[in-house]
């Protein structure tokens, strides 16, 4: 274990959804894919603000709180943001597996094969 | 009257309209009017810009006036929204083709139902697509990128018959993919260089030796935007999603959505960010005399007028990419000018494509013929469209294409100048194709009784078509030093030269 496991898992669970996006057949699947990717995103995002023994920016009256000592606040207003994002993008893939679903009677990508050439 | 403190309004005024729209639906007429005096007003805003451009080259506002914090701190701690040269040449292409979609949709769309949905997503995209060009802000650009994008996948999808859907699917899920790894990229960025803001990066990057990191962040961003931009070998969804798209937004997606994610994205970026390192100019050469090829050849091959168009558009996107690579003046005018052009002919013609369908109810051009005699309007300007696509003299596509094979020349690259005149060689072929089966030869016995489009359709039609033959004049000294030259300086002023 040393200070870079935690980008190493991050990376490890971006590529996961990488492949499932590229590898799978079920429509769901591949959303799913797509969300894991995005956490994982957001995930490195919170990593790259993180400061070990850092605390939250907050100033306070009753005591000195030095900037140095803080974590950077900046990613996590980005964070949300991103998250915001990937629920929008999430509910539209939902929607539009769902039409697909009515139109083919099925979830399986390689069955729609309407266009082609 | 014409002020720091309106630039806000270019991204406001779209999505203030999709509110209204979407709030006062029921009204019959609304969503036309407003789509159109939505789009109507941002163009004429930035021509106001254009004009005091020649005062002020470059307007910075912060948003939330949270400028105040540079002098305290020493960087910049809001959102800046900057409008500079290539700001405002984009602005004014992607205005003025939205303003001719919009009052083209008016009558265009009455064949689809709830039109409100459309011009509500039209606006959407289009405030999307401006907040990027505007935005100073790396992390803000991602977002308004985001804005586009979904508003186009839901555009894309608006037949909701199994093309239109299953196309809207590609198109979507990677169209997620580009933008994580633009957001991976922004981050990297970010967490090197500790600012969001470009200016400020810029300064950052240009002061310090760069770390091995750098070649990830190009690749993240370059594929990212390159997946926008539909370079080969990124370009499988656009085939699929610009012809299922209704004719409209077909022109919005070919003629100015992938060049304002993309292309001015990559341009922007690597550019004045980066500086333009050797290897982006080798990367930009390359996929975009692939791009060329791929796209100009496939597209012979295609019996889909559309299809066909959204070929043409990855090879043509082809050209402006060399035009940027070779990363001389000229080079860069060329790309710049043909962006321009391709952005007028190919809306044109998609728009064309529009009103065949609207008139004939077909797109397959084996199932056309004759049709020049029934639209005269239509095939008119189809023809000075495909004209200016296949580089004929007096028309703008040719200038441009002369000035990129030119500049090419000039940097010697021999090989590629030979290889984008032998694609405009291709780039013929295929497009008289369409003329030659949709509009020449005998008239088929259905399509007796066809006519031609509305008139605001056909207003529409006429506009572009006269700009794609009086594009050229751009060139004119005056002209060019008012709209192309202070693009091309803030691409030039940018570029130190590499990691």
């Amino acid at each position: 274990m040393n200070a870079y496991m935690p980008y190493v898992l991050c990376m490890i669970l971006f590529s996961i959804g990488v492949y499932a996006i590229l590898a799978k057949r079920n429509i769901i699947k591949i959303i799913l894919g797509v969300v894991i990717a995005e956490y994982a995103g957001n995930l490195f995002l919170i990593l790259v603000a993180y400061k070990a023994g850092g605390r939250s920016a907050i100033f306070s009256e009753t005591q000195v709180i030095l900037p140095d000592s803080m974590v950077d606040p900046l990613p996590h207003a980005l964070v949300l943001t991103s998250i915001v994002i990937g629920l929008a993008t999430t509910a539209f893939l939902i929607a539009l597996a769902i039409r697909l679903y009515g139109k083919y009677g099925t979830f399986d990508i390689t069955r729609m094969r309407e266009l082609r050439g | 009257m014409i002020s720091e403190s309106i630039v806000p309004l270019f991204v406001a005024i779209p999505l203030g309209g999709a509110f209204l729209i979407a709030l006062l639906k029921r009204i019959k007429g609304i969503p036309d009017i407003f789509g159109v005096v939505a789009s109507a007003g941002t163009f004429i805003i930035s021509i106001l810009f254009l004009l005091k451009m020649e005062i002020t080259p470059r307007i910075i506002y912060n948003i939330g006036n949270w400028g105040g914090f540079n002098e305290v701190l020493g960087k910049i701690v809001g959102i800046q929204l900057v409008i500079d040269g290539l700001t405002i040449f984009m602005l004014l292409i992607i205005n003025f083709v939205a303003f001719i979609v919009a009052v083209y949709s008016v009558n265009y769309m009455t064949r689809y139902t709830e039109k409100w949905q459309f011009f509500c997503l039209f606006l959407l995209m289009l405030a999307g697509m401006n907040g990027v060009l505007i935005t100073g802000d790396l992390f803000n650009l991602f977002v308004f990128v985001e804005i586009a994008s979904l508003a186009s996948y839901a555009l894309v999808a608006f037949g909701t018959e199994k093309r239109e859907l299953e196309a809207s699917f590609k198109y979507a899920v990677m169209g997620s993919v580009a933008s994580l790894l633009i957001l991976m990229g922004v981050i990297f960025l970010y967490s090197y260089t500790g600012t969001l803001n470009m200016a400020d990066m810029t300064g950052i990057l240009a002061g310090s030796e760069q770390p091995a990191l750098m070649y990830l962040v190009f690749g993240l961003l370059l594929t990212g935007f390159g997946l926008k931009a539909a370079m080969v070998p990124f370009h499988a969804w656009l085939p699929d999603a610009h012809p299922s798209a209704p004719a409209p937004i077909s022109a919005m997606l070919s003629g100015v959505l992938i060049k304002a994610l993309g292309v001015y994205a990559i341009a922007r970026v690597f550019f004045t960010v980066f500086g333009f390192p050797h290897q982006i100019s080798i990367i930009l050469l390359t996929l975009g005399a692939i791009s060329m090829g791929v796209g100009a050849l496939v597209a012979l091959r295609q019996w889909d007028m559309k299809r066909l168009l959204a070929y043409s558009s990855i090879s043509q996107v082809g050209y402006i990419m060399v035009g940027l690579g070779i990363g001389t003046p000229l080079g860069i005018l060329g790309a710049l000018f043909h962006l321009f052009n391709h952005s007028m002919f190919k809306s044109l013609l998609f728009l064309d494509s529009g009103a065949v369908e609207y008139a004939a109810g077909t797109r397959d051009m084996k199932e056309m013929g004759g049709l020049s005699r029934k639209l005269p309007v239509t095939s008119g300007s189809t023809l000075v469209g495909a004209m200016s696509l296949a580089g004929i003299p007096p028309f703008a596509g040719f200038w441009s294409k002369l000035i990129i094979i030119i500049a090419l020349v000039e940097a010697s690259h021999m090989k590629l100048a030979a290889w984008a005149v032998l694609m405009s060689i291709v780039t013929i072929a295929y497009i008289l194709k369409v003329t030659r089966f949709a509009f020449l030869g005998a008239l088929r016995d259905r399509f007796a009784n066809i006519k031609e489009v509305p008139l605001l359709m056909r207003i529409s039609l006429i506009l572009l078509a006269l700009v794609c033959i009086f594009g050229g004049l751009l060139l004119i000294p005056e002209v060019r030093d008012t709209f192309l030259e202070p693009a091309v300086r803030v691409l030039i002023s940018g570029m130190r030269g590499g990691v």
